[in-house]
């Protein structure tokens, strides 16, 4: 049971984290399809730290760096998306599924030629962590505590903080609602646009080093991420683009991401002899019929997906 | 010479070669980053592929094996830019291809069907599978990439346990078709002569014409095609001029997800490939067809020339030096070519600016020319 409750709140805040950064960057009016990509590129960043980091630092110093460099990769790797979207108008789905497929793409072309170059025996696209990733976990009577966990809450409070508390975030729901208007009352729509996929590329980094090391000790890059940028995607639609609501449909999308990790654990489940695709498939499913029922009337922000053309006020 | 240039075609050429050459050079450097010394040879090992070898018999058998992997590429862009004129984006087309595979393989290893009804099953089985995202969007609103990528997922686990059902005791792959049912092959229909006996050369490259030409007559020549161009441009004004918007929106994607499970057919049915039951992700072949449509400009018989190429460098990068660099450098190229891609609209839009220009420019100097 402890571990049911660990998995689903390890993959809660994974989710919860993406989804914000997915919900930032609507609101600024630009669909961040790319977030799978973003989520990639972050874990590599994080994975190469731990791995050159000597692992004697103290545990803070290498929590905290980890964190910092895969913010840090979101963010570079989001600008692709901001130049292409924003500055040059390019189709945002075309964009986003171009980010997603160089992510993996790069990704496993740079972790081989790291590998081989080691060991010229080496082709894998593996990244191993494994003392590194106990630095990460705090066990309290069999309960797996993850400073992920901590990170995700935060990150909510600030966005939650900041989208409805300060001008700057007032101003970047402006510009995903009515960007003409937002324009003529003097703000830069351009600048906030990017401000909203910079700031979605900092979470998707950090959600994604927050997946790799949710459950396991080392990483094939070749796989991505398995589709949780997607379902981030969902679990922000069917949070109605509010970070609160967002924070419970993620708790509700983890609980059966957990299930098909921890389903063998529980005997009446384990009893009932389905095979374990189908614990796979269930978060899916779940978001697809949940999307079903919450996209009829949807709250997205107006003008998302639409490049912003100065010509049109 | 001007007035070549203003050609919406010769500009979509002129953008999907600029876009190849920016990503052949981004490929570049990003090898040259892993190691100087043997990048440029990387390079041209990708663009040679088969020409790596010295035996001209040997050349023309493995031109043929790379033919025999453009057929299911160039449907799947068919796939995908056939949605993309209704204004939809239909990356669920990897979902619907491996789809297409699960019915194949199981219809002609389970139930030993002959070649035709295996591949109408895997037709109707991507159809089916597109379907299901069209009503989705029609009737729920659901966004078509997301609902998409989830069935994508749903597909591959669907898959995983059902050809499971029929694979080899020892290994995680499904059976020779070629031992368990020949009748499920694909005729040769003599084809393979061609290619120096290559034996997955079948009657799926003439399909696959035959196909690619049905989709630009129903494009550019029917009703039906007018209609679906119309709902891309303007939803709302083909709702007002009568066209059922929905019903075309759903018919496109059932159209759309039945040529990607016969794109499935058309290779797993060669023999060529075998389904690995253990597979952890959905085969590539549907998102290169993103690449390859708009690589293409978006036309039938762009997406032939752009898919031959895109699978051209994929099988090249099985010749670059292992000890160096990974295979995967040619997923790499292919995505950045993509990114380009969306600059496609960029690239047109500065071209007619330019021309406008000098147009104007020269009308002025004839008037200027005229008063003096």
């Amino acid at each position: 049971m402890t571990l049911l409750i660990q998995y689903t709140l390890i993959f809660a805040s994974v989710l919860l984290l993406v989804a914000l950064g997915g919900c930032v960057s609507e609101h600024s009016g630009v669909i961040n399809l790319g977030l799978e990509g973003i989520m990639v590129i972050g874990a590599l960043g994080g994975a190469l730290t731990m791995r050159f980091m000597p692992i004697t630092v103290p545990a803070f110093v290498m929590v905290i760096t980890v964190m910092i460099v895969a913010i840090l990769c979101g963010v570079l790797y989001s600008t692709l998306l901001g130049v292409a979207c924003i500055n040059f108008k390019a189709d945002q789905t075309i964009i986003g599924t171009a980010l997603n497929m160089l992510g993996v793409a790069g990704a496993t072309v740079l972790v081989k030629a790291i590998n081989t170059a080691q060991d010229p025996n080496n082709v894998s696209s593996e990244i191993e962590y494994v003392t590194q990733r106990n630095m990460f976990v705090k066990n309290i009577g069999g309960f797996e505590f993850n400073w992920f966990m901590v990170a995700a809450v935060i990150a909510l409070i600030l966005v939650h903080v900041f989208l409805y508390k300060t001008k700057y975030g007032l101003r970047l729901m402006a510009c995903g609602e009515h960007p003409q208007a937002a324009d003529s009352v003097g703000i830069s729509v351009y600048k906030m646009r990017w401000l909203g996929v910079l700031m979605s590329g900092a979470l998707g980094g950090l959600g994604g080093i927050c997946y790799i090391l949710a459950g396991v000790s080392l990483w094939k890059f070749e796989v991505g991420v398995a589709g949780f940028g997607f379902l981030s995607l969902a679990v922000m639609i069917f949070g109605q683009w509010k970070p609160r609501r967002i924070a419970l449909v993620a708790l509700l999308f983890g609980f059966f991401r957990a299930l098909s990790n921890v389903y063998v654990g529980f005997d009446f489940l384990y009893n009932l002899n389905i095979p374990a695709g189908i614990y796979n498939m269930m978060p899916y499913i779940v978001s697809l019929v949940v999307l079903a029922l919450s996209s009829k009337h949807s709250h997205a922000p107006k003008a998302e997906g639409i490049p912003y053309d100065k010509g049109q006020r | 010479m001007r007035k070549i240039l203003k050609n919406d075609g010769v500009q979509a050429f002129i953008a999907s070669i600029l876009c190849i050459i920016l990503g052949m050079l981004v490929g570049y450097i990003a090898l040259l980053f892993i190691n100087p010394s043997g990048a440029g040879e990387a390079i041209m090992d990708l663009i040679k592929n088969f020409f790596n070898f010295n035996n001209p018999a040997k050349q023309i058998q493995r031109f043929g094996n790379t033919i025999a992997k453009t057929v299911p590429l160039l449907m799947c862009s068919l796939s995908i830019l056939f949605s993309y004129k209704v204004g939809l984006f239909n990356i669920g087309a990897a979902g619907q291809y491996c789809i297409g595979v699960c019915a194949s393989l199981y219809a002609a290893l389970q139930w030993h069907w002959g070649w035709f009804p295996c591949m109408l099953f895997a037709i109707i089985a991507g159809g089916f599978a597109g379907a299901l995202v069209g009503i989705l969007k029609a009737a729920f609103n659901v966004n078509e990439v997301i609902s998409g990528i989830m069935l994508n997922w749903i597909i591959l686990y669907f898959t995983n346990i059902v050809l499971n059902k029929v694979k080899e005791v020892a290994s995680p792959y499904t059976g020779y078709l070629s031992e368990i049912n020949p009748k499920a092959l694909l005729p040769n229909a003599g084809l393979d002569k061609f290619f120096n006996n290559n034996q997955y050369i079948t009657i799926a490259l003439p399909i696959a014409l035959v196909v690619t030409i049905a989709i630009w007559v129903i494009l550019n020549k029917t009703k039906l095609g007018y209609e679906l161009k119309a709902t891309g441009f303007n939803s709302k004004a083909a709702k007002y001029c009568g066209m059922a918007e929905k019903r075309n929106l759903i018919l496109s994607l059932i159209i759309s997800g039945a040529l990607a499970g016969l794109g499935a057919s058309l290779l797993y049915q060669t023999g060529y490939m075998r389904w690995e039951c253990t597979a952890a992700s959905v085969p590539g072949m549907g998102f290169n067809g993103i690449a390859t449509a708009f690589l293409g400009g978006l036309s039938p018989i762009g997406a032939i020339f752009s898919s031959y190429f895109i699978q051209h460098i994929a099988d090249g990068g099985a010749y670059v030096d292992k000890s160096m660099y990974c295979s995967q450098i040619s997923d790499f190229i292919s995505s950045v070519i993509i990114y380009f891609c969306g600059f496609v609209f960029f690239i047109k839009y500065v071209m007619n600016t330019v021309l406008a220009k000098r147009d104007k420019k020269d009308s002025n100097a004839n008037k200027e020319g005229g008063e003096n």
